[in-house]
């Protein structure tokens, strides 16, 4: 998703293994916010150009257009914010690529539905009272907020349990049943994608 | 006190004959200060460590504090004691000595050898005293890279620095951004706070007001406002320090007695320890120089240089930054070096940012604090890298 030679700042980027990827693969300039000081101790171990910082307070801080994406993975449902940190990303970099673990899936769905309790899975492992995953959303609600910010949906992708794609025709009800995580690459605009017009 | 090593210095003899290597530029070639005034003679007092490289690639510019000079990282002529950043600077440390070619000067207006109000002026055969024009960072950094060209190095691979050797390293990258590959600010600000400026007004005021310090020329008349300079250092001190670490050594202990003794004489251990460090560093420091370096921080504002921007002052900036700041301290607190760090992504450079937990307050960037020894670490390794320069092999001694 992520073309090279361009510049990238991954927000929450945790020890630095996809920055030094891309910097590596796809020879981006790459930037990053990491709240863990560990985090960023080993990122700027790496040579990595990462800021301590939150996601919900410092993207306030940057300059409109600095950046060809922002990537946004595995931490949209533990912001305090997730509209407003979304709307950041699309006003600092020209695209965006969001990925989050999809609560429609039919597991997490059948845990509230037969056991009557929040679900705890093998990739959202927290309890309810201990989770730091606030805002959870599924691929559908994430749809229609890409619609009320007025993202564009350039392409988007849902992966099965075993991390592999579902199939491209298949319905978004299917993919909101059966996707585990999502990826979404956005981009400022109307939404006026094929997949955006099968919700509703 | 009275148990001076007979083979250390007074600090006085050091202003014009420092145990140090001098740059000495004559009249041809004056320091143009911000004040307006045109400095020659200059000698500028340094110490190195290491060895430059055939590419000279490999030099880093340390840069002291208020207080601090170029002894960085060798036993202290004055004070006998070890240099005063040994946990950053040495062999295997951060700015690695095996690896580096690490220079300290003693800044302008510093009382260490390099020219300052306790220097006497050639002019007069007297000390300068007040009639040295007022310095500022810029004047410090000036000095600087005229000793680097003397040198023979046109970039230097890092500048580091913290408090007030954090602002010389940001005024290095702003005035000279191809010549620093690499800059490490710690425990600083682009612009001295207004209640900076309060406790340093405080410190003045408490040396000007001490009798023997007679308008600036106890020098010449053979006699020092120690009191004066002690009482400011005792103020500044606390600043230094957090309330937090103060509770846990001292609390509400008591010296050397059992009970309060109804007077006041130095009952609790705070002041026991307060009034310790004014006497010892009164014989280490000049009055004068105190009243130079802390208007020079004062005056420090590197936006107001760049019509109030400071993302303008790092515009187009190819260094790698990595700024550190301390939770617990007030004098340079993190909201500072947020600001400082907002304004290097606005100006679209390479920044790395680390606010580390401590209660050690401002002094932290002194001490042995591990997170600070492992992230400036990585981040000189990792710059090191990029630039080039190579780690010299381990364990070639046995």
């Amino acid at each position: 998703m992520v073309e090279p030679r361009t510049r990238v700042l991954d927000v929450g980027c945790g020890d630095g293994t996809l920055l030094r990827l891309l910097a590596e693969r796809r020879e981006v300039d790459g930037r990053g916010i990491e709240i863990s000081q560990r985090g960023v101790n080993d990122c700027v171990a790496k040579g990595l150009s990462v800021i301590q910082g939150d996601a919900d307070t410092d993207l306030a801080d940057y300059p409109d257009d600095a950046f060809d994406y922002v990537i946004l993975s595995q931490t949209l449902q533990a912001t305090r914010q997730p509209r407003v940190v979304m709307e950041h990303m699309l006003r600092i970099g020209r695209r965006a690529i969001v990925s989050f673990p999809n609560f429609g899936h039919w597991r997490i769905r059948a845990q509230i539905a037969f056991n009557g309790r929040m679900p705890v899975t093998e990739n959202l492992s927290h309890s309810w009272y201990d989770t730091p995953n606030i805002h959870f959303c599924t691929i559908r609600d994430f749809v229609i907020l890409t619609r009320q910010i007025d993202a564009r949906i350039e392409t988007s992708i849902a992966l099965d349990s075993l991390g592999h794609p579902l199939q491209v025709n298949l319905p978004w009800w299917a993919w909101n049943l059966f996707g585990e995580q999502a990826v979404f690459l956005l981009r400022r605009g109307l939404s006026n994608n094929s997949k955006g017009s099968k919700i509703n | 006190m009275g148990d001076h090593n007979p083979n250390l210095t007074s600090g006085a003899s050091e202003a014009d004959a420092p145990h140090s290597l001098v740059l000495r530029l004559g009249l041809d070639r004056p320091l143009a200060m911000d004040a307006g005034a045109k400095l020659a003679p200059l000698s500028i007092a340094y110490q190195t460590y290491g060895a430059l490289n055939n590419a000279k690639t490999n030099a880093i510019l340390v840069c002291h504090a208020l207080t601090g000079d170029q002894h960085v990282a060798n036993r202290n002529p004055v004070t006998g004691k070890d240099g005063w950043w040994e946990t950053m600077v040495g062999p295997g440390k951060p700015i690695d000595t095996d690896r580096f070619f690490v220079i300290c000067a003693n800044v302008v207006g510093g009382c260490m050898g390099t020219t300052g109000p306790a220097s006497t002026n050639p002019k007069t055969a007297a000390p300068y005293g007040l009639d040295l024009p007022l310095v500022t960072i810029a004047d410090m950094v000036r000095a600087q890279a005229m000793l680097i060209d003397h040198l023979g190095i046109e970039t230097l691979f890092c500048v580091a620095g913290g408090s007030m050797g954090g602002m010389q390293v940001l005024q290095w990258a702003a005035s000279y951004p191809d010549r620093v590959y690499s800059a490490l600010p710690i425990a600083t600000s682009a612009k001295h706070s207004s209640q900076n400026i309060a406790f340093h007004e405080v410190g003045r005021q408490a040396i000007m007001a001490d009798p023997d310090w007679r308008n600036g020329r106890y020098l010449a008349q053979g006699v020092n406002p120690a009191k004066g300079l002690a009482v400011a250092r005792m103020a500044a001190h606390i600043t230094y320090l957090s309330d937090s670490a103060l509770q846990r050594r001292f609390g509400r202990k008591l010296q050397d007695r059992a009970e309060r003794t109804f007077s006041f004489g130095a009952d609790f251990q705070i002041e026991s320890y307060l009034r310790h460090q004014g006497t010892i560093f009164v014989e280490r420091f000049d009055p004068n120089s105190y009243l130079f370096m802390t208007r020079a921080m004062d005056y420090f504002d590197l936006a107001a240089d760049y019509d109030g921007s400071l993302a303008r002052a790092f515009k187009g900036s190819k260094t790698r930054f990595c700024v550190v700041s301390f939770t617990s301290d007030w004098l340079f607190p993190t909201s500072d070096s947020r600001a400082l760090v907002h304004a290097l992504n606005a100006g679209g450079a390479s920044v790395s940012f680390v606010e580390i937990e401590t209660d050690r307050g401002h002094d932290a960037f002194l001490l042995d604090v591990p997170d600070l020894i492992a992230t400036t670490k990585g981040f000189i390794d990792a710059a090191a890298r990029a630039r080039g320069i190579e780690v010299r092999a381990t364990a070639s001694v046995s």
